[in-house]
């Protein structure tokens, strides 16, 4: 049986959270300049060229391309033939999230209550899924996220009935309502059936799909670029401030669901949407 | 044209303004955020003053990450401006005449803008790393125990800004369109 220290996670995920607040993925990047070509607004053609200078700026001085180097949600697939040993695993994800954010100068963030609100100081707890998968491997991913763009996300338990076109009303006025407060360009992730909390997870993991990358189920891919199309027509544009590039990409997932439920929820990625794996 | 605009700001500059407009702010300029301001209203509640004189100032609505070794301030782009909405009013009775942020700002905001003659800037959020660039000194004046949410007196040089809200209510934020209305 293939063993893997904890120590061994930590050391990864400190790596990973400095790497993944300097560096954009590559696919916005890509996203962004090829937005840039697009964008009939000179204002917003400004600001998509600020975004990617900003880019080039954080990965050539280290420095987090956003102040708000977020919440940090960490994936972990776990492969059910491998055993972990040196101690508690969520302990040692957490003390790699406190060191890289103490080395990595970013932003700490969190407060012990939601209520009275203290600040832990070091970034920590992060949120962690845990997920045990076929092999010997172990996949994490992490997923330092900006509260600009989650304070936007929201949730409904549609009627049946409403069927699609319920779906795509409620994604349209979370878009609409979301308006210049989630830094657009935006990555939109749709999650629909399951139930309450499935449904905000496949919202959120929807973000994790690399830009141009076709959902495999031609309806669905269907449906991503119809909403797509019809949300750069709102003229929220960068930054709120007016064009056609709204949003980069919508991805959305599915799950089975109850045959009295049909669960929506948006989940809401902002230009700088960072995110990162690895496998060990 | 690109407008200077530095604190002290008078009646007559800020009147100059109209939605749309490039602005480079210079000089000082506040950072506060969610919990400063809470602190901010806390203290005019019990009748205390105000930690700095907010007369004709600018507050830049940031919690900048720690300065790397070298620098004098790690990333630091706007939050946020709704969040800062319940407080504003009572901020701008006080002599607050312009705020940077991002977003757009709710009708209360906008009325007490126009009647005390002030002005609401939109800085590029999320480009972090390129708007620290601008800002040249940074020292906490109030709230430490706030971490990343401590009142900062801060010095800007050639901040990048447009106009979202000029002192006669005009919106930039209200162009936005319904899906699948006529372009």
């Amino acid at each position: 049986m293939r063993q893997i220290n904890v120590d061994t996670i930590r050391q990864a995920v400190k790596e990973m959270v400095m790497e993944a607040n300097t560096r954009l993925p590559g696919d916005l990047q890509a996203a962004l300049v090829s937005a840039k070509e697009k964008e009939s607004s000179s204002r917003g053609r400004q600001i998509l060229e600020i975004c990617l200078e900003n880019a080039a700026l954080a990965a050539s001085e280290g420095m987090a391309l956003c102040q708000d180097t977020g919440l940090v949600v960490i994936d972990l697939e776990i492969g059910q033939a491998l055993q972990l040993l040196g101690g508690d695993l969520e302990k040692a994800v957490n003390q790699g999230v406190r060191e890289g954010y103490l080395a990595g100068s970013l932003r700490k963030s969190m407060v012990s209550d939601p209520l009275h609100r203290v600040n832990t100081g070091d970034n920590t707890p992060a949120v962690i899924h845990i997920h045990i998968v076929p092999g010997e491997n172990l996949k994490i991913t992490v997923l330092p996220k900006g509260a600009g763009s989650e304070n936007m996300g929201q949730m409904a338990m549609l009627k049946p009935a409403q069927g699609v076109e319920g779906v795509k009303e409620f994604v349209f006025r979370v878009v609409r309502e979301a308006g210049g407060n989630p830094c657009p360009p935006i990555i939109v992730g749709v999650g629909i059936g399951g139930n309450m909390e499935k449904v905000a997870l496949l919202a959120k993991q929807a973000l994790m799909r690399e830009i141009g990358q076709v959902h495999p189920d031609a309806r669905l891919a269907d449906l991503e670029a119809e909403l797509l199309t019809a949300i750069n027509q709102m003229n929220i544009g960068p930054q709120g401030l007016g064009g056609d590039t709204t949003a980069l990409a919508v991805h959305i997932e599915t799950y089975p669901t109850h045959i009295a439920c049909l669960p929506v929820a948006v989940c809401i990625g902002c230009h700088s949407t960072r995110r990162l794996s690895r496998i060990l | 044209m690109t407008k200077i605009l530095s604190a002290p700001l008078a009646r007559e500059e800020i009147e100059a303004l109209q939605t749309g407009d490039e602005v480079l702010v210079q000089g000082t300029v506040y950072a506060a955020r969610d919990a400063a301001h809470q602190k901010m209203t806390q203290a005019l509640a019990n009748g205390q003053g105000l930690p700095v004189d907010l007369q004709g100032q600018i507050i830049y609505y940031v919690g900048p990450c720690p300065a790397p070794e070298g620098r004098v301030i790690g990333s630091a782009g706007p939050t946020t401006s709704g969040r800062m909405d319940v407080y504003t009013p009572l901020l701008l009775e006080q002599g607050l005449k312009a705020m940077i942020g991002k977003g757009p700002r709710n009708e209360e905001v906008i009325a007490a803008m126009q009647a005390q003659g002030a002005v609401y800037l939109a800085a590029v959020g999320g480009a972090g790393a390129y708007l620290a660039q601008r800002i040249i000194a940074a020292q906490v004046v109030a709230y430490p125990e706030l971490g990343p949410e401590a009142l900062l007196k801060l010095e800007f040089k050639d901040f990048p800004c447009i106009v979202a809200i000029d002192c006669r209510g005009n919106n930039i934020y209200a162009g936005n369109r319904e899906e699948g209305a006529s372009v």
